[in-house]
C-alpha cells in the first residue's frame, strides 16, 4: 500500500516539474500576445493554491476571494495609475471634480509600499473577517452565503466611490511599471516570469504546509472538525489562519493579473469571477494543490480558444466541460490518472490514495 | 504506567448539583456524581434521561444552568473552553463514529496524541521516534496494526470505534467517556470491545453510557440510573437490579415515561 502512495506523490512531483519546464519555455515559440495570455492564467494559478487549501484541505469554501484579488488587484491599479500620472491628479479624479489626492492614493505611491500592501491588506480584511466569523462558529454554506455578500458589498461600494475608485469602468490607462514601459514586450516577458516564479514558490510553501502535521490538522477540520476540537485543537485559530493565507495569495495574484491586463474594473472580481475560481479548483482536483493549477491554466485557455474559434456558442462548449466533469470526474482533472490506472489494474486497493480526497 | 494506589483514590471528576436547562425543560436536574481514579463507571438509564446532555456538558459542548464541576479536584470545567477541558484531561468519544476519513489510520492517531496543540506548535512539529513507538502501541492495543496505512473511512463500523477509542485514548487522559461504543456492533466486536474497556481502565477512569444491559453486566463495577434527568440510584448491578424504582422506570412505566421525555431529549442529544 505504501509503495502505491509513493509512486503516486512521486509522479506528481514529475508531472509539476514538467508543468513548470513547459511554462519556461513556452515564451519562446508563443507570441507576445499568447504570451501575456498564459501569464494572467499563471496569475489566477496562483490565487486558486490558497482556495485549494481552504476548500479542497480544509473544506472552507469561500464564493468571496474576489474581494481579495480585488484588493491586490486595486491596490497596484492604484500605483500604477499613480505612475502614469506621475503623482498628479488622475484623470478620472478630475473629472468628478476632486482637487486633491485621497490619502491612499498618496501612499501607495511608493512601490514597495503598494507591493507590501497588496499582500498584507487583504491578510489584515481576513484575519478581521475570519476571526469574527469562525470564533462564532459560523459554518459551511453560511460562511460561503456570507462571502458572497461581501463581494456585493465591496463591489457596490467601489463603484458608488467613483472619485477615488474609477467606478464602473475602474483603473485603466497605465504606463509604465516601477519605471518600465507597460507596453514593451521585453517588460512583459520579465513580469510572466516573475509571475510563474511566484506560482512556484507559493506551490512549494503549500505543498510542504500539507505535507506537515499542520496539513493533516487541516483535512482533519474538514472530515470531522468537531473530533478535533474534542481533540484538544482550537479549530478556528486554524481557520482564520488559512483564511488569512488563502487571502494574502489571492492579493499576490491580483497584482501580477492588473499589470498584465492593464485594467482593474469591478466586474473582474464580483460575483461571478468569485464562483468561476472555485470550478477551476473543482475542474483541476480540490485537494491536490498542483491539480487546482493546472485546471485555471486549462480552463481558462479553454475559454479563450472557444471563445476565438466559436464566439457565438462558445460558453455552451464551456457549460459542457463543466457538466462532464463534475458528472464523469468529481475528484477533477488530477483523478483521471488514478481512474485509468484502476481500470488497467484488477488490484484490489487501488482506492487507497492519500490525494484522494472526494469522498466525503 | 500509574497504577491506582489502593487507599485514597483520587476523586477525577465530581458534579454536584448540576442542572440544564432547554427552555423549560430540565435535561439534567440537580444530578451529582462522582468518579474516581481506576473507575469503570456505567451510566444508564431510559432514552432521554439525560445521559448524553451529562457527558456534552462534562466535555463543555453544552454549559450547566446550575451546579459545579470540578475536575482532579482543581479545575473548575464550566469556565473553560471545550480544546482546554481536553487538555486538562477530558477525552470524549461520540456515539456515532467521528474519525476522519480521509487521513490514515496512523495519521488519526498522530493528530490525537497528547501533545503541544497551539497553532503555533503544529506549524513546527516534526515526527519523531517516541511518537511512533507511541502510536505502535496504540495500535496493537486496538488491534489495527495492519490497517495502519488504510484511510479511515475504509474501516468497518467496529474498527472506526476502535480507532475513536484509541484516538481518545492517545490524549492520555484521566477521564474518558464512552457514548454507546457497542452500539452496532456483532457479538464478537462487543466482547473486544468489552476487553478493550478493562484494558483502558488501567489507564484512566471511564464513564460509559449504555443500552446493553447485558453488557453492563458483564464488565460494569459501578452503575449509576439516571431517570429524567436525575440520579434514581447508584451502586453494583447487583444494587441496581435488586432496586424497586429502578424495575418500575424500566419495566413498569417504560411506556409513558418514554412518550413524556424523548422527543424532548432527541432534539437535544
Amino acid at each position: 500500500m505504501k509503495s502505491v502512495v509513493a509512486n503516486y506523490m512521486i509522479s506528481r512531483k514529475w508531472l509539476l516539474l514538467a508543468l513548470v519546464i513547459l511554462l519556461i519555455l513556452l515564451p519562446f515559440v508563443l507570441s507576445d500576445f499568447r504570451v501575456n495570455l498564459l501569464g494572467r492564467y499563471l496569475a489566477f494559478a496562483i490565487l486558486v493554491i490558497g482556495l485549494d487549501l481552504l476548500w479542497g484541505y480544509m473544506g472552507v469554501l469561500s464564493l468571496g476571494h474576489g474581494i481579495f484579488f480585488g484588493l491586490g488587484a486595486y491596490i497596484m491599479g492604484i500605483h500604477l495609475k499613480m505612475e502614469a500620472s506621475s503623482g498628479g491628479l488622475p484623470d478620472f479624479m478630475m473629472w468628478s471634480g476632486m482637487t486633491e489626492l485621497p490619502w491612499f492614493w498618496t501612499v501607495l505611491q511608493h512601490p514597495v509600499i503598494a507591493i507590501l500592501a497588496g499582500i498584507i491588506v487583504p491578510m489584515i480584511i481576513a484575519v478581521i473577517l475570519g476571526f469574527f466569523t469562525f470564533r462564532n462558529r459560523i459554518q459551511d454554506v453560511y460562511f460561503t452565503i456570507l462571502t458572497q455578500a461581501l463581494v456585493m458589498v465591496t463591489v457596490t461600494l467601489l463603484i458608488s466611490r467613483q472619485d477615488v475608485t474609477g467606478g464602473t469602468n475602474g483603473l485603466t490607462g497605465f504606463s509604465t511599471i516601477f519605471g518600465f514601459s507597460l507596453s514593451d514586450p521585453a517588460t512583459q516577458r520579465v513580469i510572466y516570469y516573475v509571475t510563474l516564479g511566484c506560482l512556484v514558490i507559493i506551490l512549494l510553501i503549500c505543498s510542504r504546509l500539507i505535507n506537515s502535521l499542520f496539513g493533516k490538522a487541516l483535512i482533519a477540520i474538514r472530515d470531522g472538525e468537531n473530533r478535533l476540537r474534542f481533540s484538544g485543537y482550537d479549530t478556528s485559530m486554524f481557520k482564520v489562519l488559512v483564511f488569512t493565507i488563502s487571502a494574502g495569495i489571492a492579493g499576490l495574484a491580483g497584482m501580477l493579473f492588473v499589470m498584465q491586463v492593464g485594467i482593474i474594473s469591478p466586474t473582474q472580481i464580483g460575483i461571478i469571477p468569485s464562483i468561476e475560481m472555485i470550478l477551476w479548483v473543482a475542474i483541476g482536483g480540490r485537494g491536490t494543490l498542483i491539480g487546482p493549477v493546472i485546471g485555471a491554466i486549462l480552463t481558462n485557455s479553454a475559454k479563450t480558444f472557444f471563445s476565438e474559434s466559436y464566439p457565438d456558442i462558445w460558453l455552451y462548449f464551456l457549460g459542457a466541460v463543466f457538466v462532464i466533469v463534475v458528472i464523469f470526474l468529481p475528484g477533477g482533472l488530477m483523478s483521471l490518472g488514478k481512474k485509468l490506472k484502476r481500470r488497467n489494474s484488477n488490484e484490489k486497493g487501488q482506492t487507497n490514495s492519500k490525494a484522494d480526497y472526494s469522498a466525503s | 504506567m500509574k497504577k491506582g494506589k489502593q487507599t485514597a483514590k483520587q476523586i477525577i471528576l465530581q458534579a454536584k448539583n448540576t442542572s440544564v436547562k432547554f427552555g423549560a425543560f430540565f435535561a439534567v436536574k440537580d444530578f451529582s456524581f462522582m468518579v474516581r481514579e481506576g473507575e469503570l463507571h456505567f451510566l444508564i438509564g431510559p432514552n432521554g434521561a439525560g445521559k448524553t446532555t451529562f457527558l456534552d456538558l462534562v466535555c463543555g459542548k453544552t454549559r450547566e444552568s446550575e451546579g459545579s464541576l470540578i475536575l482532579k479536584e482543581k479545575h473548575d470545567l464550566s469556565k473553560l473552553k471545550e480544546f482546554e477541558i481536553v487538555r486538562k484531561g477530558v477525552g470524549r468519544k461520540f456515539q456515532a463514529p467521528s474519525v476522519f476519513g480521509n487521513l490514515t489510520v496512523w495519521e488519526n492517531l498522530e493528530l490525537s496524541m497528547k501533545q503541544d496543540k497551539r497553532l503555533s506548535h503544529i506549524l513546527r512539529a516534526k515526527p519523531n521516534q517516541e511518537k511512533d513507538a507511541e502510536i505502535k502501541e496504540m495500535l496493537a492495543l486496538i488491534g489495527l496494526s495492519e490497517q495502519k496505512d488504510e484511510q479511515a473511512r475504509l474501516l468497518s463500523h467496529g474498527q472506526k470505534q476502535w480507532l475513536e477509542m484509541g484516538m481518545v485514548m492517545m490524549q492520555k487522559p484521566s477521564l474518558l467517556m464512552l457514548d454507546e461504543p457497542i452500539a452496532g456492533m456483532t457479538e464478537e466486536e462487543e466482547e473486544k470491545t468489552g476487553e478493550l474497556l478493562l484494558k483502558m481502565k488501567e489507564k484512566c477512569a471511564i464513564i460509559v453510557v449504555e443500552h446493553d444491559m447485558e453488557f453492563v453486566r458483564k464488565y460494569s463495577e459501578k452503575v449509576t440510573v439516571m431517570h429524567e434527568g436525575q440520579l434514581l440510584c447508584e451502586g453494583t448491578m447487583d444494587d441496581i437490579q435488586g432496586n424497586e424504582r429502578v424495575m418500575e422506570v424500566y419495566l413498569g412505566r417504560k411506556g409513558d415515561t418514554a412518550d413524556a421525555s424523548t422527543p424532548a431529549a432527541r432534539s437535544v442529544v
